[in-house]
């Protein structure tokens, strides 16, 4: 195991070489057919490019890089993992403009929709289907799915359901975690009698300002409606303004914009979601709801462990009716041609070989999940993604998609957006509620 | 007799005096200079700084780092795989400089003509141009980009074949060359149209054509202005985002530097250490460019609207 | 092996771009010299259309047919796919957030193309009386080589802002609190917080305006200046009298570029407010209907509505130049 793991650093790092050197990875397709022991069985496509166009910067875009070597060396494919943070727009503009890439990994249900209305997105090949099938829950394939068409496999899978807090500052101030909403609430109130900030908040984020209350206010709306109305909400069969949505609106405002817990409420709307839990090691405010990937935002001299700097807890349900809820958000691969090399590279990154690759290649700092049924769960060595992927395998567990992802994008990815901003610093809930339903979309 | 000259014998002009006009004018200097002086601070301060007080604290505690330059241009450090820009500085480079050339080079000409080679119609062709301005460029992005891709048709007959330059260093080249014609054809028409009438009339009767014209007397006496609008038409390309970030066509290897600090801005929300001197780097060479070729700025620049 | 790998995906750009640049002036020389062989009556049209044919040409690709297909699609919906009369254009009548946008909007060209070229022109005038002038006009002009995301970082540790109690990082916070009062929270702030985008506006551009005001200040001849200052006008009636009729030609064509930047602009409040708390303007909207909610109906209507925005100024314009045009 141990020499293993160094193994994987040497190739991690040699891409990082290679990244820095600003050259886009490659690899000789003189690998020995040996190269494909772990990755499945592959036809030799030597010589092939595929691109795969994603939102992935940074280090994770270099560990996606590592994960992928071993499929390049056994298929003779070069996969062009062409991560930028325009990818939303960039992806609209190439699919109207005829420069669509061979490969889309995309975060949103409604934008896969959207690029399916585009008449540009080819449905999955007939392997791919077979993977998904047996690896994954149907509500997962449901997800890549539009008009009963299944066009895109899952990749990885966060879970939102989470709450940062700090080990270290919990056990001197003698607090302990809680399980049930109740429990959380009130130790809100011990941590204000105590004049200290019990919750952090940002949902400052660019362009995209506002998205982490649209998860503040689905993770309420599934924990005291359940996932029926959860789904009948998202399509618009219940509106915003019905009064079961008003009433978490207003359990969203008694605990993220109560003064008593967060201090200044409209300061919420402009710190940056990035630095909305730095406060957290230091106990400068104790608690901040983000989902499991917020773990990367800390540098490396925080420690992230269950007797560390900060950890995470499961956010606890309320609606004791409603069993586990657990909010998530993933991506999916979407092709734009049936070329055979396009469509095996879509084989692979629906197989287990590929999720498996792809854990290991993060190592111990971990940071990526899949909902893959095929991955053993010895396979995260990260204690984070361990608990996380509890929740996500969980038969029993009440599992849906971001809401506002899966919402068209009009909605999803703007009114709902700048409303709930609004709603931060002083518009009244029952205007934000109307003028959400005014904006979605009529047809 | 010189200006100089000129404000010391007129003791009347009170409106503003040489010392009032100086301290004027340097109060405003400083208050234009401060906000990118904390940038050019912070740039060197280290990250928990930057985290727990204002950049002005440096003056009082200073902590001088260079690991936040280390970071940016060599990607070492904590920022991890940053990776070094020196790539990105190149592609900036090789976009700017034939975007720059070009549409300076077919505006002068298309100038020369608007003001020199006149017919029916030049006017209100002029005036037409000038008019284009106000056509938003992102409305453009995307019929061009089909353009590139797919030609253009009508029917089955085919106009313009598909040029394949879309992700090339080429189709960056074209749309900048399209969008700065407008600006740039109606300031140089300006210039182009004081010369000298007598000067030009002169060659024409002694038999040049217009080409010689063009070559031998316009140019040569543009040039103060043809620098002066290649200036802002390099700080333009240098520092712009959108039409690069659209017609590279998500090609990493051609995208310019500016991109990439936008990409750090994605990436290192909190790292405003890094940020810092990232856009130090970038504004360095827009700098040099400005403060080597500023003369220009104050003999030439657009002499002609000032007739 | 990082060396090689360096020179290898960077040498070819290098290469392309100084042989794009050679394969240009070489074609360009060689029709110079052919059509120069022309004589007689075939001469004049084949100069005009050398000399023009590529401008029109690339205008005519990348403007026209663009500007065309935009009002076309400001009627159809969002996939451009089937007409739907004036809708879009009801839907931004009959949207309270448009009417702020387009509020904004008009904010932004009142006020900032007036407060760029009018602070530019007294810089400019100020200057011309300072013996050492280079070094504050270098500063002045400095943020106009400085990009939009540039500035906006730069800008965020001017209007950053932290709640009571914990270390400002923001200048202006900064200041408000050692002057004894709470600074509020400076970008929430309505409508304070568009002022302040309009700040970094003319930080940005006063600096065109200056740069050019100055060389039209320069270009006044010194004996009329000489002249009328011996018959006893001096400052403001000097500067009435004489100054601005001499430069209002380039004062004109100023402002008239920076009427036409601040309508197109949207990077300055898209990277600093993303369009929230009520900033947004029409250039910014247009594009996130476009590329982030793929409504391209309704972007290409708030286009439609920025050109007729811009018209009245467009129109004054073209009269000042066919003026200029019959006099010269």
């Amino acid at each position: 195991m141990k020499l293993k793991s160094k193994g994987l650093l040497a190739v991690i790092s040699a891409a990082a070489v290679l990244v820095s050197g600003g050259a886009v990875v490659t690899t000789s397709a003189s690998a020995a057919s040996s190269a494909c022991a772990g990755v499945g069985n592959y036809a030799k496509q030597a010589g092939k490019t595929v691109e795969i166009f994603n939102s992935v910067i940074g280090l994770e875009n270099s560990r996606y890089q590592a994960a992928l070597l071993p499929f390049e060396d056994c298929t003779g494919i070069t996969i062009n993992w062409n991560g930028t943070n325009e990818f939303e727009s960039q992806l609209g503009v190439r699919v109207q403009g005829g420069t669509a890439p061979d490969i889309a990994m995309i975060p949103q249900p409604g934008l896969l929709a959207k690029m399916v209305d585009t008449g540009k997105v080819v449905k999955a090949p007939a392997q791919t289907l077979a993977n998904v099938n047996k690896y994954w829950s149907a509500g997962w394939k449901g997800y890549g799915t539009v008009n009963g068409v299944f066009y895109a496999a899952p990749n990885s899978a966060n879970n939102k359901s989470l709450v940062w807090y700090s080990p270290k500052q919990f056990k001197k101030n003698g607090y302990t975690v809680p399980t049930t909403w109740t429990q959380m609430m009130a130790l809100s109130d011990k941590m204000a009698a105590k004049k200290q900030i019990a919750w952090c908040g940002g949902i400052g984020s660019g362009t995209a300002t506002g998205w982490p209350a649209t998860d503040w206010l689905e993770e309420i709306v599934l924990r005291t409606q359940g996932a029926k109305v959860y789904a009948d909400w998202i399509a618009h069969k219940v509106k915003f303004s019905d009064p079961q949505i008003v009433a978490a609106f207003n359990q969203v405002a008694s605990w993220m914009k109560n003064p008593k817990y967060v201090g200044n409420v409209s300061a919420i709307a402009t710190t940056t979601f990035q630095n909305a839990g730095m406060g957290i090691p230091t106990g400068k405010c104790n608690m901040l709801q983000q989902a499991s990937f917020y773990a990367a935002q800390y540098p490396k001299t925080v420690t992230v462990s269950p007797t560390g700097d900060v950890w995470a807890y499961y956010l606890p349900g309320i609606n004791p009716a409603v069993k586990t809820p657990v909010e998530g958000g993933g991506e999916f691969f979407a092709a734009f041609n049936s070329n055979a090399a396009t469509q095996e590279v879509q084989n692979y990154l629906s197989s287990p070989q590929w999720a498996i690759q792809r854990i290991k290649s993060a190592g111990p700092s971990g940071g990526w999940l899949s909902a893959n049924n095929g991955v053993p769960a010895s396979t995260y060595t990260n204690a984070l993604d361990a608990l996380s992927a509890k929740y996500l395998s969980d038969k029993k567990s009440t599992f849906v998609f971001d809401g506002s992802d899966a919402m068209p994008a009009a909605v999803g990815a703007g009114s709902m957006w700048t409303e709930l901003t609004n709603w931060f610093t002083g518009k009244s809930t029952a205007d934000v509620t109307a003028a959400i339903d005014a904006s979605w979309p009529t047809n | 007799m010189s200006k100089q000259k000129l404000a010391e014998h007129t003791p009347g002009r009170k409106l503003f005096s040489s010392k009032s006009a100086s301290i004027v004018v340097w109060v405003i200097t400083l208050l234009w200079t401060v906000p990118t002086l904390g940038l050019f601070v912070t740039s060197f301060r280290p990250k928990q700084d930057v985290f727990l007080s204002g950049w002005w604290h440096f003056f009082t505690s200073p902590h001088f780092t260079l690991s936040n330059y280390d970071s940016v241009l060599f990607g070492k450090g904590d920022a991890g795989s940053v990776g070094g820009v020196i790539p990105y500085f190149l592609n900036s480079l090789a976009i700017t400089l034939p975007a720059v050339i070009f549409p300076v080079v077919i505006a002068t000409m298309a100038a020369y003509s608007l003001a020199w080679i006149r017919f029916r119609g030049s006017d209100a062709l002029f005036f037409f141009i000038f008019a284009l301005q106000i056509v938003p460029i992102q409305m453009s992005l995307i019929p061009l980009l089909q353009l590139f891709t797919g030609g253009a048709h009508i029917g089955t007959i085919t106009l313009l074949p598909k040029l394949g330059i879309a992700g090339k260093l080429a189709g960056i080249w074209l749309p900048h060359t399209m969008f700065a014609l407008p600006l740039a054809i109606y300031l140089l028409h300006n210039f182009i149209s004081s010369l000298p009438r007598d000067l030009m009339e002169a060659a024409y009767v002694d038999g040049a054509n217009h080409f010689v014209v063009f070559r031998r007397i316009v140019l040569p006496l543009s040039i103060p202005a043809i620098a002066a609008f290649g200036i802002f038409q390099f700080l333009w390309v240098w520092n712009d985002l959108l039409v690069a970030l659209t017609f590279s066509g998500g090609t990493q290897n051609i995208s310019p530097i500016n991109a990439k600090l936008a990409s750090l801005v994605g990436q290192w929300g909190s790292h405003w250490e890094i940020l810092t001197a990232g856009a130090f780097v970038t504004i360095a060479v827009p700098l040099v460019v400005f403060f080597s070729l500023q003369r220009y700025f104050v003999r030439g620049l657009l002499a002609g609207s000032v007739k | 092996m990082n060396q090689v790998s360096f020179w290898s995906s960077n040498l070819p750009k290098i290469e392309q771009t100084l042989g794009a640049i050679a394969i240009f002036f070489a074609i360009l020389g060689a029709i110079f010299y052919i059509a120069g062989k022309v004589n007689g009556r075939a001469s004049r049209p084949i100069a005009t259309f050398i000399f023009l044919g590529p401008a029109v040409l690339l205008l005519f690709v990348g403007l026209v047919v663009p500007a065309v297909k935009t009002i076309l699609f400001s009627f159809k919906d969002a996939s451009s796919i089937k007409f739907i009369g004036i809708k879009n254009y009801q839907w931004i009548i009959d949207n309270p957030e448009m009417h702020k946008v387009i509020w904004n909007t008009l904010l932004w060209i009142l006020i900032t193309p007036f407060a760029t070229t009018a602070l530019g022109l007294l810089l400019a005038i100020m200057l011309n009386r300072m013996k050492r002038e280079s070094l504050p006009k270098s500063l002045l002009f400095m943020p106009m080589a400085i990009s939009f995301v540039g500035a906006s970082i730069i800008w965020q540790f001017v209007y950053n802002y932290a709640p009571e109690g914990q270390p400002q990082t923001g200048l202006l916070s900064a200041i408000a609190r050692t002057l004894g009062f709470t600074p509020p929270n400076w970008i929430l702030n309505q409508p304070l917080n568009t002022f302040l985008l309009m700040i970094i506006f003319i930080w940005v551009e006063t600096g065109f305006a200056m740069v050019i005001l100055s060389a039209a200040i320069k270009g006044v001849p010194d004996d009329i200046m000489e002249a009328s200052a011996l018959d006893g006008a001096t400052g403001w009636r000097l500067f009435k009298g004489i100054t601005f009729p001499m430069v209002r030609p380039t004062f004109i064509v100023v402002f008239a570029t920076m009427v036409v930047t601040s309508l197109k602009l949207f990077d300055i409040v898209r990277t600093v407010t993303g369009g929230n708390f009520g900033t947004s303007v029409i250039s910014n909207e247009m594009y996130s209907q476009i590329f982030v909610r793929f409504d391209t109906g309704r972007g290409s209507a708030l286009a439609v509505i920025l050109f007729v925005l811009v018209t009245p100024i467009l129109i004054y314009n073209i009269r000042n130049l066919r003026r200029e045009r019959t006099i010269s």
